[in-house]
């Protein structure tokens, strides 16, 4: 589905990522873990367009994707949460939802109250209550993680990318944060690259783990794997 | 606010008459003149408004205005070809500047500021070519309409009541304009956009061609107001019509009537155009000068204390007091 090859990322002489290769099949459930700094967030933003690689090759769906701008790529079915919450402050979060439902779809022509009744529901089916009137203002640090959840998903997206979901959450909403994600995938059939810090949640969850380290993918496998990877232990306690 | 932004249907009938039995009505023509300026810059105005109601600041609608106007004329005046078939190409030549200054400027994301600065740059190197070429031009002396007298196929009349109705037209079609978006989605992605672009972009919201969009409509509708402008008053000055003080006038204009309602800019037309006319008539020979002083602390001292406008803060305070009553009503049963 989603296929990266030798894609590098540079801020001038930085490298935020290095040739990096990766492939998600279609309906994966995969985790992107690496320490601060270690290129995640960049690569999501060279993924739906916001930065444009140095070199390398992006396909998704059989479709080249690099050079398209975000909106195309969310047209193709890219969608993504931020990892900063970013909702639209002067719109309910009803609205808010709104606008991923009337822009996602290529096709979208969906107006008025069709819309609405759509974002209602994708409310609901990500267990967010909510009345019409409740501003984003309003929301705390979940209900915010949340409605960037739900806005990202009225896009109807095909790939799913969530920048740190449940950071900042207590582990009651973690834990309801984490059966949402299961329905996301197992209900809706999405497939899902998580960036996380919280490893334990995200161990649980995912059926295969990426661990990027400098801007390089240091090891791939399913979590008993890559939690016994040396490269991987080096990387996030230190060399001995 | 949506409804709030409507007159009620009454009220919209009874001005509507009014207006149109207005020329009729044997008032000096001073007065008529006065109106037909409001009226053209009420929709200049309003159109600026289709921007600057999201933040995108343009100082360059003098540019728009200009361009326009000289366009029209110049082919009059030298190739004799009718302003009516001469201003389609004015205003294709707008809409094509305005393309492409819109684009480059919102591909590479400039906001704010940004925006509002590389737009005086336009207004100002627009004025300047003008000035520059003034063997075709006439420069800063300004360029004159050969008059015809009433030449209806050249867009010439003596009277002044055909210049008021076109005027009035064009005033409606900006305001009808501004409806239109206003209920599109295309206001939806602009809200959008104007908080936050990379989110917006994020869901599917094409940044760069809906704010490209409303630029171009904008700067049509501003070139129409130059266009009728140009052929009422048979004169043009780069100076007075597109340097950064006409292009600050229209932002003066929106700013004072308020600039995020229907009706907020044409009544900024009204009081900036009534303060103009009234200061130039009654002291501009006496304080030479001091007049536009005035002007100038006026038009600050409303910024400062009504960012919203003449209307918008009019509009937002009846509103207050009508939640407030209706949550009285509904706290006392």
């Amino acid at each position: 589905m989603l296929e990266v090859h030798s894609v590098s990322k540079y801020f001038g002489g930085l490298g935020a990522l290095k040739e990096v290769d990766l492939r998600v099949n279609e309906g994966e459930f995969v985790g992107l873990i690496g320490p601060n700094g270690s290129g995640k967030t960049t690569l999501f933003n060279v993924l739906t367009g916001v930065l444009k690689p140095t070199s390398g090759k992006i396909t998704f769906m059989g479709h080249d994707i690099i050079g398209l701008i975000p909106d195309k790529i969310c047209h193709l079915g890219i969608a993504r949460t931020f990892q900063i919450p970013r909702p639209f402050k002067t719109m309910s979060v009803v609205e808010n939802v709104m606008l991923g439902v009337m822009f996602g779809g290529r096709y979208s022509t969906r107006s008025g109250e069709d819309a609405r009744q759509e974002a209602l529901r994708c409310l609901d089916n990500i267990g967010m209550k909510v009345t019409e009137a409740t501003m984003p203002g309003e929301l705390g640090v979940a209900g915010l993680r949340r409605l960037e959840l739900g806005r990202a998903l009225a896009t109807r997206p095909k790939l799913l990318l969530l920048d740190e979901v449940i950071s900042g959450l207590n582990a009651e909403e973690i834990s309801e944060a984490t059966s949402v994600l299961k329905r996301i995938k197992d209900e809706m059939g999405i497939t899902i690259i998580w960036v996380e810090h919280i490893m334990g949640p995200l161990m649980n969850l995912v059926e295969r783990v990426i661990v990027l380290d400098y801007g390089e993918v240091i090891a791939e496998g399913t979590t008993s794997e890559v939690s016994r990877d040396e490269r991987v232990i080096e990387a996030y306690l230190g060399a001995e | 606010m949506k409804r709030l932004a409507n007159l009620p249907t009454g009220i919209l009938l009874f001005i509507l008459l009014f207006v149109i039995i207005f020329p009729f009505a044997g008032l000096p023509l001073y007065f008529t003149h006065t109106i037909i300026l409001i009226f053209i810059w009420g929709a200049v105005t309003t159109a600026w408004s289709y921007m600057g109601r999201f933040w995108m600041i343009s100082l360059c609608h003098g540019a728009w205005v200009g361009i326009a106007a000289y366009i029209t004329v110049l082919l009059f005046n030298f190739y004799h070809l009718s302003p009516w078939v001469g201003m389609w190409l004015g205003l294709l030549a707008v809409a094509i500047a305005a393309g492409v200054i819109g684009y480059a400027c919102f591909r590479f994301g400039l906001v704010g500021h940004y925006f509002a600065v590389t737009t005086l740059v336009v207004t100002e190197l627009v004025a300047l070519v003008i000035i520059a070429f003034r063997d075709i031009t006439e420069g800063r002396l300004g360029i004159t309409v050969k008059p015809l007298g009433t030449a209806p196929l050249y867009f010439q009349f003596e009277s002044k009541v055909p210049f008021y109705f076109m005027a009035l037209g064009l005033l409606l079609l900006s305001l009808y304009i501004w409806r239109k978006i206003d209920q599109s989605k295309m206001q939806k992605a602009l809200t959008a956009i104007e908080e936050d672009e990379v989110a917006a972009a994020s869901i599917g919201i094409n940044v760069v061609r809906n704010k490209t969009t409303v630029a171009v409509v904008s700067a049509v509708i501003a070139g129409m107001g130059g266009v009728v402008y140009a052929q009422y008053i048979m004169y043009l000055n780069p100076v007075t019509t597109i340097a950064i003080g006409a292009s600050l006038a229209y932002v003066f204009m929106a700013i004072v009537g308020g600039m995020f309602t229907l009706w907020g800019p044409l009544i900024g037309a009204i009081i900036i155009t009534g303060l103009q006319e009234y200061i130039r008539i009654t002291f501009g020979t006496v304080l030479m000068g001091w007049a536009w002083v005035g002007y100038g602390f006026i038009i600050v001292v409303m910024i400062i204390f009504l960012p919203k406008g003449l209307y918008g803060t009019l509009i937002e305070t009846l509103h207050k007091r009508r939640m407030q009553k209706a949550a009285r009503e509904s706290a006392t049963p």
